[in-house]
């Protein structure tokens, strides 16, 4: 009964007391303990802390003095600095890092009464789209095809977020999302992931990959879940330069608010050649829901979407290669030693990253450097400056964008591991998004062919996360999305 | 453009990364992958376009130039993988 409870109504049954918080975050626990062997969510479990904090919220809870999420047990992606928790990134190079401070997004979690129950397992430096690059071992994707018991993968960059609350090992998780590894991970757990407008939430103590396009955001199992958990997380922070000073809206009332009257964009160029006729069907049928709510379908164009990918992988590695030679084996994280402070540096790179990390860092290298800056980098900022203006103009007539999450369902683990491009691929919906700064959600619509889950995005105007969140509600209670994954707590 | 080993040995100095040449041969091949793809943004016709550097359309914001935050050394020294009292401490670099 326990893990049937989406988070708000768990979060009403603790201020109602009919649970306790010590009995949710027990549930919650044994459900890490059964499933984590299997599934591998979480790097670092912290049932302890879990506990004692479970305890705190139910002492809150007896007085009256509750906050937002006084009593919810959240897992937090290994990216968040947790004061006194090993904080690795899925690298091996931060195996040994314990953060002597608490990122900006967990202290607001924290100061709204929520429990951690562990560090949510990652793609190494949020770089990939499986899961399959962290340096604590790939995570299971708690659905499988029907028939098939082969592993799949969660996505990424977020999988073990997206998995943990998938299978029910949290009522909800912080992710980042730089290309799409909020809303890519959601879509293949069949989950409901938000990446906000950048400068939403501060990035104040996340472990940074590519800080003009890295955001902060929730995945939870329902629309409302997630509208709870970003009115937590956001806000403005002094300590981000980037961090927008924009007062937070009642996300979760927008949830309520229905779509009448709204014009939603479909953007003619995400209709990709070679796209599966079932995500063709499942967008169709988003659409129609949409129009039966009273909205208007209108077609736009967004004509710079096929250089998304192209200019993401010349900016995301650029800025990650400046913001990971900070990792140089001297002041935290590991170290390999050398005869002198060159060679230290070299065998502690060369020993501590992993391979997809060392590509992006070599390709950011090479685009950056001199008599090669202007031929990539620049021309890249200038096709990003096209994409914004693709959406700034449709946003004059439209008030969201609906369009698929990913062009496929969840693969094996292995799989598309041969060539990076091939795994690029997956983003080619969500990177656009992030270029342009912009909201975007991804939910569950549907099942494809063998029984996994797919998902549809809403996109919207910079800081009306509300229109997107009318938007995610009115599908998702149309859609009706009742499916499980195969490996879940309480099943 | 495409780049040959040198290059790639280079790209990795720069970056601090030690490489053998098995991964020279290996990263040669990857990074030009990626390199030939990328160069699809050729075609896009960027005349007169102002970059974008930023996340999103806005100003940087100024702050007071005032101390915040500080007297921390056994903090940000928790982590270091040497030390020397309260210094981090390297390979002897001057001889």
């Amino acid at each position: 009964m326990m893990f049937e409870l989406s988070l708000a109504e768990a979060r009403d049954a603790l201020r109602a007391r009919k649970i306790s918080s010590r009995e949710l975050t027990t549930a919650y626990v044994g459900a890490i303990e059964q499933l984590n062997p299997e599934i591998n969510a979480y790097i670092t479990p912290t049932p302890d802390q879990a506990l004692a904090q479970a305890n705190a919220a139910d002492t809150a809870l007896a007085s009256g003095d509750q906050g937002a999420l006084t009593g919810i047990p959240l897992a937090i992606k290994d990216l968040f600095c947790t004061k006194g928790v090993r904080t690795t990134a899925g690298s091996k190079i931060l195996g040994p890092f314990i953060p002597p401070y608490e990122s900006t997004v967990t202290s607001n979690l924290l100061r709204d009464g929520a429990v951690f129950l562990g560090k949510a397992n990652l793609d190494e430096f949020a770089m990939g789209s499986s899961n399959m690059t962290s340096a604590y071992g790939a995570v299971t994707n708690p659905w499988t095809r029907r028939g098939d018991n082969r592993p799949l993968v969660p996505g990424g960059s977020s999988g073990g977020s997206a998995a943990a609350v998938a299978a029910r090992m949290a009522l909800g998780a912080t992710a980042t999302d730089t290309g799409g590894s909020i809303r890519q991970p959601a879509a293949f757990c069949g989950i409901v992931g938000i990446k906000p407008t950048y400068g939403r939430c501060s990035r104040w103590g996340v472990v940074a990959f590519a800080s003009s396009l890295d955001q902060a955001g929730p995945v939870a199992r329902t629309v409302e879940d997630c509208a709870i958990l970003l009115g937590s997380m956001s806000g403005f922070d002094p300590k981000d330069s980037t961090s927008a000073n924009q007062p937070v809206p009642d996300f979760a009332a927008a949830c309520k608010r229905g779509v009448k009257g709204l014009r939603i964009g479909v953007p003619r160029e995400y209709r990709m050649d070679g796209m599966a006729p079932e995500i063709e069907a499942l967008w169709q049928q988003g659409l129609a829901w949409l129009k039966d709510a009273g909205a208007e379908i209108v077609d736009v164009s967004l004509p710079h979407t096929k250089y998304g990918l192209a200019t993401y992988y010349i900016v995301a590695p650029a800025e990650a290669s400046s913001n990971l030679a900070r990792y140089d084996g001297v002041r935290f994280g590991a170290r390999s030693d050398g005869h002198d402070l060159t060679e230290l540096y070299e065998n502690t790179r060369a020993d501590g990253f992993g391979a997809e990390v060392k590509r992006r860092i070599m390709i950011g290298t090479y685009v950056l450097s001199a008599g090669y800056y202007d031929a990539y980098y620049l021309r890249a900022q200038k096709v990003r400056a096209l994409i914004l203006k693709d959406f700034t103009d449709v946003f004059r007539d439209v008030d969201a964008l609906l369009t698929p999450a990913t062009p496929t369902a969840a693969f094996g683990q292995g799989e598309k591991m041969d060539d990076p491009v091939t795994m690029y691929l997956n983003d080619v919906f969500t990177v656009p998004v992030n270029m342009a700064g912009l909201p975007g959600l991804a939910l569950p619509t549907g099942l494809d062919a063998s029984g996994l889950p797919l998902g549809l995005q809403v996109i919207g105007r910079p800081f009306d996360e509300e229109t997107v969140f009318a938007v995610s509600a009115a599908l998702e209670r149309a859609a009706g999305f009742s499916a499980v994954p195969t490996l879940r707590a309480g099943a | 453009m495409s780049l040959d080993p040198a290059a790639i040995r280079r790209i990795a100095r720069l970056a601090r990364i030690r490489v053998d040449d098995a991964q020279v041969a290996q990263m040669q091949g990857e990074l030009n992958g990626i390199l030939g793809w990328i160069d699809q943004l050729n075609e896009v016709d960027v005349t007169g376009v102002e970059p974008l550097t930023g996340g999103a359309l806005m100003a940087m914001r100024m702050r007071d130039d005032v101390v915040t935050d500080g007297a921390q050394a056994e903090a940000v020294l928790s982590n270091a993988p040497d030390r020397d009292g309260p210094f981090y401490a390297v390979p002897k670099v001057v001889e």
